[in-house]
């Protein structure tokens, strides 16, 4: 189970990968909807995802507010910190 | 940067279809001529695309209700039903609706959209967890977002993937409130409700079903879903509409939880809208009736469901899992759906064309449904359709390859 930040950097990154059709270079600085082109409900799917690889709940409203994917991963962090 | 630029991606896709004169989201009826039949663009059209379950829009009796109801009563209520809205009619229909599913309160909403928005926002607050289905309908997910509490979403049908996240969620104080459906309006399957019921339970969860499509298809008595799935006591909430088997507009709510009548003043979609129509009120409680008192509608809509789902099936069409009133055919892109059907309509067949991301999966559907007043000579007729121009289109194997295999 990772539990550094940097190990939830690299499962968020590797779920991602995983859901896009094609590889496209990935930073914290990424737009998750405008550079990759994922729907909302893409983009909740892979949320799903990282619920289960990291063991935590992320409510609906807390994606809302992710834009990139540094938001992403602060907003996992913190949830996985709190938990 | 004009105020529309954000849509502008979407727009190009709406331009392309109204300019190709075939726009699946913009359809004109000329003339409705009967539950199964109406006038489009000039030409006479069997509609297999309405959610017109029972077939009850020109029943008799119901057009007398809303027509005696309307006379005495007048067009509209011109009130909301905290203020002037509530007449004897609204009062003996949410009787009625909660005699009919045997509970004690029941409650109409304005529309079925509305009905989830108001329950769903007001059931849970802000410290409670809501946990739909990924594939719920759209009126769930915006009762989510009206509400204030934590929304998780679980894998479609699926009850292990739900208790893995009510376990993550069980140190978390407030209620959790699990909502699914009975048919899933896009693909035509059905809840595993038995299995969802027992972990809602294990969790001690509150459940919500949305009968919305299976009110009057399935179920002994046609109560939906959970009747046929023998789990209604482990159903805390049933909504539904009055728009699909009962040919008309509204939504409502079912319960037995002792202090449901708080939700007619905190319910926001409840309060703040009009109160239907006498007359939309009176034929609901006609068209409930008329669910009740004749099963062999049920029996032939499913018969029908059966008949154009192994239909298509045949045809080599990839369908949804299982037969139901919906009965979708999976498309490989949005293009191949939005020509198939134009090639139907041009040819007499009115159907929908669903599209993600209200689909499941990134699906593209060519989505049918079918109605109780549909004689079996208009469904052969439509698969006789999707045979030809299914061919036609590419499809289908052409019949010269299958000659050749």
């Amino acid at each position: 189970m990772p539990e550094d930040n940097e190990d939830i950097r690299e499962v968020i990154f590797g779920a991602l990968r995983a859901a896009l059709p094609q590889a496209r270079p990935l930073s914290d600085e990424t737009h998750i909807i405008e550079d990759l082109g994922l729907d909302s409900v893409a983009v909740m799917d892979f949320v799903m995802e990282i619920e289960d690889r990291l063991d935590i709940s992320v409510p609906l409203d807390q994606i809302a507010e992710v834009e990139t994917l540094g938001d992403l991963v602060a907003t996992v962090q913190r949830l996985k910190a709190a938990r | 940067m004009a105020l529309f630029d954000k849509y502008a991606a979407l727009a190009e896709q709406y331009r392309r279809l109204e300019e190709a004169g075939a726009n699946p989201f913009n359809v004109p009826f000329d003339e409705v001529l009967s539950p199964t039949e109406a006038v489009i663009a000039g030409r006479r059209t069997l509609l297999l695309g309405t959610n017109n379950y029972l077939g009850l829009t020109y029943d008799p009796a119901v057009i007398e209700a809303a027509r005696q109801a309307t006379r005495a009563l007048g067009t509209g209520t011109t009130g909301s039903r905290i203020a002037n809205g509530s007449y004897g009619g609204h009062a003996r229909l949410e009787r009625a609706l909660a005699a009919f599913y045997d509970r004690a309160h029941g409650m109409v909403f304005s529309t079925g959209y509305q009905a989830n928005l108001g329950i769903i926002s007001a059931l849970a607050g802000k410290n409670d967890h809501l946990l739909l289905d990924a594939d719920s309908h759209a009126s769930i997910y915006d009762g989510a977002r009206l509400g204030h509490a934590q929304v998780i979403r679980f894998r479609h049908n699926s009850p292990e993937d739900l208790a893995s996240r009510l376990r993550r969620l069980r140190h978390e104080p407030g209620d959790k409130i699990i909502v699914v459906e009975g048919i899933y309006s896009m693909l035509g399957d059905t809840a595993p409700l038995r299995e969802f019921a027992a972990v809602k339970r294990e969790y001690g969860a509150y459940l919500v079903v949305d009968e919305a499509h299976s009110l009057g298809v399935l179920g002994e008595t046609g109560r939906g879903l959970a009747e046929q799935a023998g789990v209604e006591p482990d159903v805390d909430f049933i909504v539904g509409t009055f728009s699909k088997s009962l040919a008309g507009v509204g939504g409502f709510c079912v319960t037995d939880i002792a202090g449901a009548e708080i939700l007619r003043v905190v319910s926001r979609p409840y309060m703040f809208t009009a109160s239907l129509p006498p007359g939309v009120i009176a034929a609901a409680e006609a068209a409930l009736h008329e669910l009740r008192m004749r099963p062999a509608l049920r029996q032939r809509l499913n018969e029908n469901a059966v008949r154009l789902y192994r239909g298509l099936e045949r045809l080599g069409f990839e369908l949804g899992p299982e037969p139901s009133p919906v009965v979708s055919a999976i498309m490989p892109s949005p293009d191949a759906a939005f020509g198939f059907w134009a090639a139907l309509l041009k040819a007499g067949l009115y159907t929908n064309v669903s599209l993600p991301p209200a689909t499941p999966g990134g699906l593209a559907l060519l989505r049918s449904s079918v109605s109780a007043a549909h004689s079996p000579a208009q469904i052969d007729h439509a698969i006789g359709l999707f045979a030809e121009l299914g061919r036609a289109q590419g499809l289908l194997p052409s019949r010269a390859a299958l000659a050749v295999k």
